[in-house]
């Protein structure tokens, strides 16, 4: 499978630099800070708060993330070699996509030493914190696809960050509109936010409506970056 | 036929880059793609490997067509861009068996095809050097190997030697000549030189079409057929002009003033007479003083230059060459 070949070669450049173990430090010790003092100051054995700081978190970690993983390559050249190797553009973009989902997958690993803790010391309900960890595995990926996305707009690493970091931030205030319209718009507005979807999770409802949801997203960034990849080459 | 392009068309914009190229290439040729900056080089070479399709026309790569069927034409493709695309932060080993990998070479092979090619290319004792701190000359190996690897039919390299030291062009030029028999290759360049050692064919691109196309010897051959002579002589210019005209054997005259009383001239006679004694007598027997005479060379430095300067001559020097070969 060349899709492997293209994770692996991803998830090499990811590890043999500082780029992955500055960000999942990062991201490690924000979201430690607030589970330490969350459980400090309340004393309740749950997580769903926590959780919901780490989305903020990861708002701001995905865009850097990911903004490296095509801009790249067009930078500097390699996208020539890519091109004209017997490999798709969707190999490559999915190969692209799925190394940055790889290492945020080990970083939420990581962060299961919180529930672990909770669980040695107390008796925490462990639906919400389950299903918390779904949404929050789910708008990860969403906000890596939009990141992924904002990479195939330009060769400037800085500007794709920004722009990915934009978008993800439209996604996540897009409900706020929804409080200025009624009837449809209204409606329309409130089913695009991440942060309702997102609440319905870290209060331990799985409604297979919003899971569709996180995967359309990520399915419709992956096909936009393709299609974006595809329109450089034919102009 | 390995690479076959017609009537292949790019347009960027409204400019034409390449306009409505027709050439194909054998197993086991060596093809130089001539022509000065912005000829269209680059972009025919991009369209060959699939990284751009052509606006309009078809490309087949043994057989397969590039845009129709792109990874079954990509396999038999190996190219070096202008810049080699190489990861900076990888080894030079880590490097070749990632390409090894995209390329489809099966992972029992790939250990020891990529062992070979670093030989072949000599990077052997860079290995374990990150690409990035690699000198010049280095990296355009490592752009040469990965081109190689998998064993492609067919070798696209743009502008192979460019920025190079005289040392590593030579070393890179042998490496090309080795591939030569066994990979069939386009190689872009705007030196001249470069082409006679190197080519067997010549294709000579200017503002995105063909102007000439033969084997390397045949192309100086074909203006050889002509002997050319530099004349500088003092005189009224009709006079002048008579004088040479009214020589046995000359054919061709251009002739303009310098200054007063002084012109120069460029004077093509048949390649079986030198006219030099005959010149001579002419213009002494009218009285007319010759400052200079020297005959013009025809090296294929001059082909080049004559095929892309934009003057009247140019298309009938396109004949002669047509005609030569």
């Amino acid at each position: 499978m060349k899709m492997l070949e293209i994770l692996k070669k991803e998830l090499k450049s990811y590890f043999f630099s500082p780029a992955a173990y500055v960000l999942m430090g990062f991201y490690l010790l924000i979201s430690g800070y607030f589970f330490a003092t969350f459980v400090l100051t309340t004393h309740y054995a749950e997580l769903s708060p926590v959780l919901g700081s780490m989305v903020t978190v990861f708002m701001f970690v995905a865009p850097i993330l990911t903004m490296r993983l095509i801009s790249e390559d067009m930078k500097m050249g390699t996208d020539q070699l890519l091109l004209t190797s017997p490999v798709t553009v969707f190999d490559i973009v999915i190969g692209k996509f799925l190394s940055a989902v790889f290492v945020y997958f080990i970083t939420l690993v990581i962060t299961f030493i919180y529930p672990l803790y909770l669980k040695i010391y107390s008796s925490p309900d462990m639906g919400p914190i389950i299903s918390g960890y779904i949404g929050l595995f789910l708008s990860g990926i969403a906000f890596i696809s939009i990141g992924l996305f904002a990479s195939s707009l330009t060769e400037n690493q800085m500007v794709a960050g920004v722009i990915g970091f934009a978008l993800i931030l439209v996604f996540w205030v897009i409900s706020w509109l929804g409080d200025v319209f009624t009837g449809k718009a209204k409606a329309i507005f409130k089913s695009l936010s991440f942060f309702d979807r997102l609440n319905n999770f870290q209060n331990g409802i799985v409604n297979l409506n919003d899971i569709v949801f996180f995967l359309s997203v990520v399915i419709f960034f992956i096909f936009a970056t393709i299609r974006v990849i595809d329109r450089k080459r034919w102009s | 036929m390995m690479v076959e392009l017609k009537n292949v068309t790019k347009i960027y914009g409204t400019r034409k880059a390449v306009d409505n190229i027709s050439f194909s290439v054998d197993k086991g040729e060596i093809v130089g793609f001539l022509g000065p900056n912005g000829a269209g080089k680059t972009t025919t070479m991009k369209m060959i490997t699939g990284y751009m399709p052509p606006t309009s026309g078809t490309i087949k790569i043994a057989g397969y067509d590039i845009v129709e069927q792109p990874i079954e034409a990509k396999k038999h493709i190996g190219y070096l861009p202008e810049t080699p695309p190489l990861y900076l932060d990888m080894t030079v080993e880590a490097y070749l068996h990632f390409v090894g990998g995209i390329k489809g070479v099966p992972a029992k092979r790939r250990r020891e095809d990529v062992e070979r090619i670093m030989n072949e290319v000599g990077l052997l004792e860079v290995r374990k050097r990150l690409i990035k701190n690699l000198s010049r000359g280095y990296r355009q190996r490592v752009g040469l190997a990965q081109a190689i690897i998998g064993d492609p039919e067919v070798l696209v390299l743009d502008e192979p030697t460019v920025g190079l030291d005289p040392k590593q062009i030579k070393e890179i030029r042998d490496i090309i000549k080795k591939l030569g028999g066994k990979h069939t290759i386009i190689l872009s360049t705007h030196i001249l030189p470069e082409v006679s050692m190197v080519c067997d064919r010549v294709i000579i691109i200017n503002k995105g079409k063909i102007v000439a196309m033969d084997k390397t010897e045949n192309l100086s051959i074909a203006l050889q057929n002509v002997r050319r002579y530099f004349i500088k002589a003092e005189g009224p210019y009709d006079k002048v002009v008579k004088t040479v005209e009214n020589i046995d054997g000359v054919i061709n005259v251009e002739a303009e003033i310098e200054e007063d009383m002084m012109v120069k001239l460029t004077v093509e006679s048949s390649n079986d007479r030198d006219i030099r004694k005959d010149v001579f007598f002419a213009f002494a027997k009218e009285g007319l003083p010759i400052l200079e005479l020297r005959p013009l060379g025809y090296s294929l430095e001059e082909v080049f230059l004559e095929l892309t300067t934009e003057e009247e001559s140019y298309d009938e020097d396109v004949r002669n060459i047509k005609e030569g070969a």
